[in-house]
């Protein structure tokens, strides 16, 4: 018993790994620094859903029709008419040069078109080498052009006759009426910031120890690998619960994000995920043998959890296997959790599973850290 | 019973044997200096002994507590101070003391930082970083810190590389006062006047065991003659030995020229030949040292070098 483990020989070491933390001032001020910038940064930053693209107009007329299509689409936000073009190749070059997201071109029998009614058209040319941009442009265009169309030509009235017995879609954006990006990428981002500095800096921890040749002196006295890794584990819990702090402080103050949910679930939520977390940064450290490799392993296993999370691309829009392996996330299992307690509210039994996969992590991660652990040099 | 008492051990890494066949006892009290070349496998020996290296072959006991399934007790009874300063040097000569006090759990801890503090005369720079202190404070820092919990058996790996003669000298006499306490200690080394200073010493190369027992032993047991040299141009003198059937050894020492060989009979042969040939020179016997007797393990084992 005494020689597994004592509180004696944990506490020895907390205390060594706080002094060494508390000295390291450049380490300890990344530690806090850096969540703050990252979310003030990609909080204000990042936004899912552009609106005001730089747009062309090719209209030879300006008559009634053509002028309330023009002002139908500004009114969406999406569409900000910086060109006026005269001509298709204009047009054209703008897009390619990419000045303008959007080529609008409304031909010049539009009117008459319209009046004889003779099925008009327009044309909209989207810049769709990035797909995103164009998309919630590209999504309202339907609906508000014929709106467009049907004002101008006083129609309401007669819309909405013809609108009776026809079907009606209902479409609610529920937990995100708005479609605010922030509500999606502040919540995520604290899972992004604990995953980041949790891993490294546990990643780096026993490393250190060997580069700098004190491991031989640790495991030269009688200390046991559970108190040893306890010993490296739990400073890091205390960092983490730091960040979750300033972060979560953040979001209510800088970004007014809706907490909907419960506090205490969220929070022994994030307690599992930081533990799940450090866990893995100490079985990098287990296999590598220098503080760069254990960086590198680090990176290795950053971008794919920032990639195939869902924190960045939706995850249902990826294959079955690229789903599959960001089960294997843990940020996958955390995103959902925050993003369904903070935004909509939801208790336990809607998270559970979520939870369990967390657990899973933990005990998996604690094994082979145990497990891979040298307790001699061999 | 002994404090050390291995036989047999191996240790290879890779195809490499760094360890062969090595077998050493140390009784109670003994001061035993561990010597060989840079890579003779010295480190690893002491590795094995205090539970940080399994062997891959052999059996032994560390303070009568088995090398391979009780290195847990061995560890709370041993001192090892690593050849590398491997305390922190980001933490301060007091909180080194303190963790080191804590992980042994000795109580109270104050007390016992309080007290190696004033025997090391460190007192004053208590809240100095370890990093900052130089190489001979520094090695007895780390001395302090491996002989605060009290342990039977002391290891020490090349203890007073790079220190200055002074602290040698104190670090020996600290030794010595140790011994006499009761404590065993297992010293590895390169210089010889430190070797002389051992009760006992064993000689490893290439892994191999070579030789063991006093410094007289170990001297005579090498069965080495030497002649000492004296006259004028031995520079000249010293050439015309070398590759001579019997010559072994030839070095310069000052104003004469140390001849060693194996084969008494031939060596005397080609120093007769060289007083005859170089006027004024003159042949006198003269006394191996055990450093002689090292250079001749040294070339002797050549063959077997990785």
């Amino acid at each position: 018993m005494n020689s597994l483990f004592s509180f004696a020989r944990l506490g020895a070491l907390l205390i060594k790994e706080f002094i060494q933390m508390r000295r390291d001032r450049i380490t300890f001020a990344m530690m806090l620094g850096v969540p703050l910038m990252q979310l003030v940064l990609f909080g204000y930053a990042i936004n899912n859903d552009p609106k005001s693209l730089p747009a062309a107009l090719v209209a030879t007329s300006s008559d009634p029709y053509t002028r309330a299509m023009v002002s139908g689409l500004q009114t969406t936000g999406y569409y900000r008419f910086d060109y006026v073009a005269q001509s298709a190749e204009e047009a054209e070059f703008l897009m390619s040069r990419g000045d303008v997201a959007f080529v609008v071109t409304i031909p010049a029998d539009f009117a008459r078109r319209v009046e004889r009614g003779d099925n008009p058209q327009i044309l909209i040319e989207a810049d769709a080498t990035d797909p995103a941009v164009a998309s919630g442009a590209i999504s309202t265009l339907g609906t508000v052009a014929n709106q467009a169309l049907l004002r101008a030509r006083g129609m309401q009235e007669a819309a909405a006759e013809s609108a009776k017995g026809q079907l009606e879609v209902v479409v609610h954006r529920r937990y995100n009426p708005e479609g605010i990006s922030q509500y999606n990428i502040v919540p995520g981002l604290l899972g992004v910031i604990l995953q980041m500095t949790m891993v490294m800096m546990t990643s780096i921890a026993l490393t250190r120890e060997t580069e700098r040749g004190t491991m031989e002196n640790l495991l030269a006295m009688p200390s046991s690998p559970l108190e040893i890794m306890m010993g490296k584990v739990l400073p890091y819990l205390v960092v983490g619960a730091v960040q979750v702090v300033v972060v979560l402080a953040a979001a209510k103050l800088l970004f007014a994000i809706p907490f909907t949910g419960s506090m205490s679930l969220l929070l022994t939520a994030v307690l599992i995920f930081v533990l799940a977390l450090v866990l893995l940064g100490y079985t990098i450290s287990t296999i590598a043998r220098t503080q760069m490799q254990a960086l590198q392993l680090t990176f290795f296993f950053f971008l794919p959890s920032i990639m195939l999370s869902g924190f960045m691309f939706p995850y249902r829009g990826m294959p079955d296997w690229a789903q599959l392996f960001g089960e294997i996330l843990p940020l996958t299992h955390f995103l959902r959790i925050i993003r369904a307690v903070m935004l909509k509210g939801a208790e336990l039994p809607a998270v559970a599973t979520e939870i369990g996969w967390l657990v899973v992590f933990v005990a998996l991660f604690a094994g082979v850290a145990l497990v891979r652990f040298r307790r001699t040099l061999d | 019973m002994n404090a050390i008492d291995v036989h047999g051990l191996v240790k290879r890494f890779g195809d490499k044997t760094v360890v062969d066949h090595v077998t050493m006892t140390v009784a109670e009290g003994e001061i035993v200096g561990f010597l060989g070349p840079n890579g003779s496998g010295k480190t690893t020996t002491i590795r094995i002994m205090c539970g940080l290296l399994t062997p891959d072959e052999g059996e032994g006991t560390v303070l009568g507590f088995d090398i391979r399934t009780d290195s847990l007790s061995i560890k709370r009874e041993v001192g090892y101070m690593t050849q590398k300063f491997s305390f922190y040097e980001d933490l301060t000569i007091g909180e080194n003391l303190e963790f080191v006090a804590r992980l042994y759990r000795l109580k109270p801890v104050e007390d016992h930082v309080a007290r190696t503090l004033e025997d090391l005369g460190l007192t004053t720079r208590r809240n100095q970083l370890a990093g900052t202190l130089s190489g001979g404070w520094k090695q007895r820092l780390a001395l302090a810190a491996c002989i605060m919990h009290k342990p039977k058996l002391l290891l020490l790996d090349e203890p007073t590389a790079g220190v200055d003669p002074k602290a040698r000298r104190e670090f020996w006499d600290e030794i010595h006062r140790l011994a006499s306490g009761g404590l065993t200690v297992l010293v590895s080394t390169h210089y010889m006047d430190e070797a002389e200073r051992c009760h006992r010493i064993s000689y490893i190369s290439y892994g191999k065991m070579l030789a063991t027992g006093t410094v007289d032993e170990v001297v005579k047991n090498a069965g080495l003659t030497t002649f000492v040299l004296m006259g004028p141009r031995l520079d000249q003198v010293a050439e015309a030995l070398q590759g001579r059937p019997g010559v072994d050894q030839v070095a310069p020492f000052g104003a004469t020229l140390h001849v060693v060989g194996s084969d008494r009979k031939a060596l005397q042969a080609a120093l007769a030949d060289i007083e005859k040939k170089h006027k004024g020179v003159t042949v006198a016997p003269g006394e191996t040292s055990l450093e002689d007797v090292f250079i001749q393990f040294m070339s002797g084992s050549k063959d077997n070098m990785a």
